[in-house]
């Protein structure tokens, strides 16, 4: 690493926020520089934010070899919470200190680090966040410059400003879920999937980038709402477009396309080996044509143009496939790409470790966390040509950084620092009695 | 505040953005900057952006002003036409790069520097500017020239292959998400350039891989690489032929009940069947989080939601305090009352009267407000306003500049 300043080094963000929305955005504060404190309670167990639950037996895992329960070697120990992967893998470069806001003590500790911080980001039910003390208007008076991003799925206000949802949910209030999948079978063959997570983080660090730029500028910090139903329905806008224009409404194509033809998953070679073929263009047809040898069913009128294409999609789909199979996935992409024809395979996990792509561009990064072990995480998303980046800490085991927020930055001296230790809010682990 | 200060007093006010992009992410990365106040100018090719031609249409009457797509992604630009192709259109290319604080791209890696207008030429005449170069497998690699669409990105990064059913295919995502994803982590990564530029007075070139946001993506994507690289565990298909997915079926529609540790007891009380709390598969948190107990509570909990319609099972559901969402289509979206109590579809109307409603702020600043000051430009609406404007060309040399085909 370079001696260059990260742009977001000297910006402090509290963060308040479990599950993955919350924690992404300060994923992407924290790669490009910020110092992020998670502020985690002790006295109970945040749902889904250091695993599913707190304490997890080593047979219960062995029992249920899942990703989400895939602790280092499938060993929990007895601090599961430092070692799940659905945590570290967004908590590199973060700070851990724990405080529990809704007890005795939490809110002075909380009052202290408004005073010495820049943004707080919170993904909490408005109900709860008012529990612990989360506002604006409180922050503000500490420090006028100061930027709060609240993210509730449904927003601040609202019929729904109480209603509790995660990615998977929001997935199907956006219309989302009803977009893919396979066409013939009914919604509940769906996988879940989290993609408004991914969308609500961005675009809340998106929104604090503003806030800065704003407050650089002005002066002035400010509030900002995001609600993340909303925020993921802004994804998939042409779709609503289509019902506000057109009353149409559109329905999943599975592995089809609206426009281009060929489209589809082909098997290849092997098992449970696939690759995606996507056919733009006239040119591109006939590229894919050539590639595959020019077979005599190419000439057909049937494919003659893309209306007839689209029209004979059935077809068609089962000539390709007849090539496809007799081939690695591999090699189906490479011949494709060499005639500029867009292909690619299906990679699994094992896979996209390895990828020549990802590997050429060093997008994985070895990095050592204390009693985890050393691992290739996935590393900083997008490159600045002047401003070399690499993750700089491991993911925090939980209150990793007690000492150097209480004392070093709020001042506590080291009896009040026992004291708060005596009171149940500092430590390395959940209390006893948290399940 | 009136609106009117509202507009000057947004938050990137300040902010000059060249938009010389071809595809969604280009135009998703300009267009939120557009919304939140930045000056966004949108140089299209005389023959007009090739997002103007994807469909759906307004009122399904294709024409180059008539694309959802366009419409929506163009809003509160200002749009002139450039073929930057030409030696006189290259010019007036980099002229408008020293008016500008961030251009916005989406060739592929070697095509602007084939043209002369790579990053090293636009930071010579302008020694701050960033580029954002948004492409499939980014600037370098054994595939940075590669051709990729949606279904290729989500492919290649790892999660196609744990979506959808282990005896089937694997199955793509919806139209377009991963584009409209890469067009925000594109926008961010601007922001934060132009955060260093400030400070530091250098110029960046921003290079943006969607390829590689999906692979780091939390949709489940990174946490999955990363238990590989804890366990060596690769997550394939499931199968739930059978149910016990999270999606449930009710009277009229369908309910998403993606469980947490939490559902069972909350469940069995909106069932009114909190004696059931008692049994051995429900009785202790380590049993409650087997999957044979989700079977058992899943075959308490669908025969009472088929008795009721959707609208129903979520406030049940909510009131129960159990994490849920229906599962819309865009009907049933675009009706929903929360959306609607909170005014998420504007109207947007252009100077002929015609008007589109459309999705709305994807988060709303307090201060520097979202607004939506003008629709998405006609092809070269802005022509005489920014090159007479900004780089002080008389009506005869713009009138040339036309004739020759440049603009």
């Amino acid at each position: 690493m370079g001696t260059t300043k990260l742009p977001l080094e000297g910006i402090r963000v509290l963060d308040i926020t479990l599950v993955w929305a919350g924690p992404y955005a300060t994923q992407m504060l924290a790669d490009w520089g910020a110092e992020v404190i998670r502020l985690e309670p002790i006295d109970h167990f945040q749902p889904m934010a250091r695993g599913q639950r707190a304490r997890v037996s080593k047979a219960e895992i062995t029992a249920d070899t899942d990703w989400h329960n895939a602790y280092p070697d499938w060993d929990p120990t007895d601090m599961p919470w430092n070692r799940t992967p659905s945590f570290n893998v967004h908590a590199r470069n973060k700070k851990s200190m724990t405080v529990n806001l809704g007890a005795p003590g939490g809110q002075e500790v909380f009052q202290r680090l408004f005073h010495v911080a820049d943004v707080l980001i919170e993904n909490n039910v408005p109900t709860t966040a008012d529990k612990l003390g989360i506002s604006y208007e409180r922050a503000r008076k500490i420090n006028p410059g100061f930027i709060m991003v609240r993210m509730p799925g449904f927003g601040l206000q609202g019929p729904y400003r109480t209603y509790r949802t995660l990615g998977s949910h929001i997935d199907g209030v956006s219309g989302h879920a009803s977009l893919r999948g396979y066409p013939e079978l009914g919604l509940e063959f769906q996988t879940d999937i989290f993609y408004s997570d991914a969308a609500g983080g961005i675009n809340c660090a998106l929104a604090v980038l503003m806030a800065l730029r704003y407050r650089q500028r002005t002066g002035k910090g400010q509030m900002i709402e995001l609600a993340q139903v909303e925020n993921f329905t802004s994804y998939i806008s042409d779709v609503n477009m289509d019902r506000l224009a057109n009353g149409r409404v559109q329905r999943t194509l599975g592995n089809r396309h609206r426009t281009m033809v060929p489209h589809g998953c082909y098997p290849c070679r092997g098992d449970d080996e696939w690759v995606v073929i996507a056919v733009e263009n006239e040119e591109q047809w006939d590229a894919l044509c050539r590639a595959m040898g020019n077979p005599n069913w190419t000439a057909d009128r049937k494919f003659a143009s893309y209306i007839s294409r689209y029209e004979h999609q059935n077809e068609l789909d089962a000539l390709i496939l007849d090539w496809t199979r007799t081939f690695n996935k591999g090699e189906v992409m490479r011949m494709l790409q060499r005639v500029g024809v867009p292909s690619g395979q299906v990679s699994n996990h094992a896979e996209v470790s390895r990828d020549p792509q990802l590997r050429y561009r060093n997008f994985f990064q070895w990095v050592d966390m204390p009693g985890t072990g050393k691992h290739e995480y996935p590393s900083i998303i997008g490159r600045l040509s002047e401003t070399p980046n690499a993750i700089r800490t491991p993911p925090p085991r939980l209150g990793e950084h007690n000492e150097y927020v209480y004392k070093q930055l709020l001042g506590y001296t080291d009896s009040e620092y026992w004291q708060f230790e005596e009171m149940g809010h500092i430590g390395d682990a959940y209390h006893a009695h948290v399940e | 505040m009136s609106e009117a200060n509202a507009l000057h007093d947004q938050a990137l006010s300040d902010l000059r953005v060249l938009d010389i992009s071809r595809r969604i992410p280009g135009h998703v990365c300009t267009k939120v900057l557009a919304d939140f106040g930045a000056d966004v100018i949108l140089a299209e090719p005389p023959t007009g952006d090739p997002t103007r031609s994807i469909n759906p249409f307004i009122e399904d009457l294709p024409s180059a002003e008539s694309g959802v797509y366009f419409r929506y992604l163009n809003n509160n630009k200002r749009g002139i036409t450039l073929d930057f192709e030409t030696t006189t259109g290259r010019k007036l290319l980099l002229e408008l790069v020293e008016c500008a604080d961030l251009v916005v791209e989406t060739f592929s890696p070697s095509t602007l520097p084939s043209l002369g207008l790579g990053y090293q030429t636009m930071k010579e005449r302008n020694p701050r500017i960033v580029l954002t170069s948004v492409t499939n497998f980014g600037q370098s690699g054994p595939y940075s020239e590669y051709q990729a669409s949606e279904a290729i990105y989500y492919a290649m990064s790892g999660l196609m292959n744990a979506t959808g059913l282990a005896s089937r295919e694997p199955v793509k995502l919806g139209p377009n998400v991963i584009q409209f994803h890469a067009g925000i982590m594109s926008a961010l990564h601007s922001m934060i350039a132009l955060r260093g530029t400030a400070a530091r007075g250098v110029g960046e070139h921003v290079d943006e891989s969607i390829q590689e946001l999906q692979a780091g993506s939390i949709d489940r994507t990174s946490a999955m690489l990363l238990a590989y690289q804890y366990t060596g565990f690769i997550t394939g298909r499931e199968n739930f032929e059978g149910g016990g997915g999270s999606i449930h079926q009710c009277k009229d529609g369908y309910l998403n009940m993606f469980p947490d540790a939490t559902m069972i007891p909350k469940g069995l009380n909106m069932l009114g069947m909190t004696e059931l709390m008692e049994e051995p598969l429900f009785s202790t948190m380590e049993a409650r989080s087997m999957p044979e107990s989700h079977e058992y509570f899943d075959a308490l909990l669908n025969p009472w939601l088929l008795e009721r319609p959707v609208t129903e099972a979520f406030a049940a559901a909510q009131g129960a305090r159990i994490l849920s969402g229906p599962v819309y289509n865009s009907a049933l979206l675009t009706a929903d009352p929360n959306f609607r109590a909170r005014a998420y579809w504007p109207t947007v109307e252009r100077s002929n009267g015609e008007k589109v409603r459309m999705p709305g702020k994807s988060f709303q600043m307090y201060g520097g407000p979202w607004a939506m000051r003008r629709p998405a430009p006609t092809l070269g609406q802005h022509n005489a306003e920014i090159y007479g404007g900004i780089l002080g060309f008389s009506k005869e040399e713009i009138s040339t500049l036309k004739q020759v085909g440049v603009i």
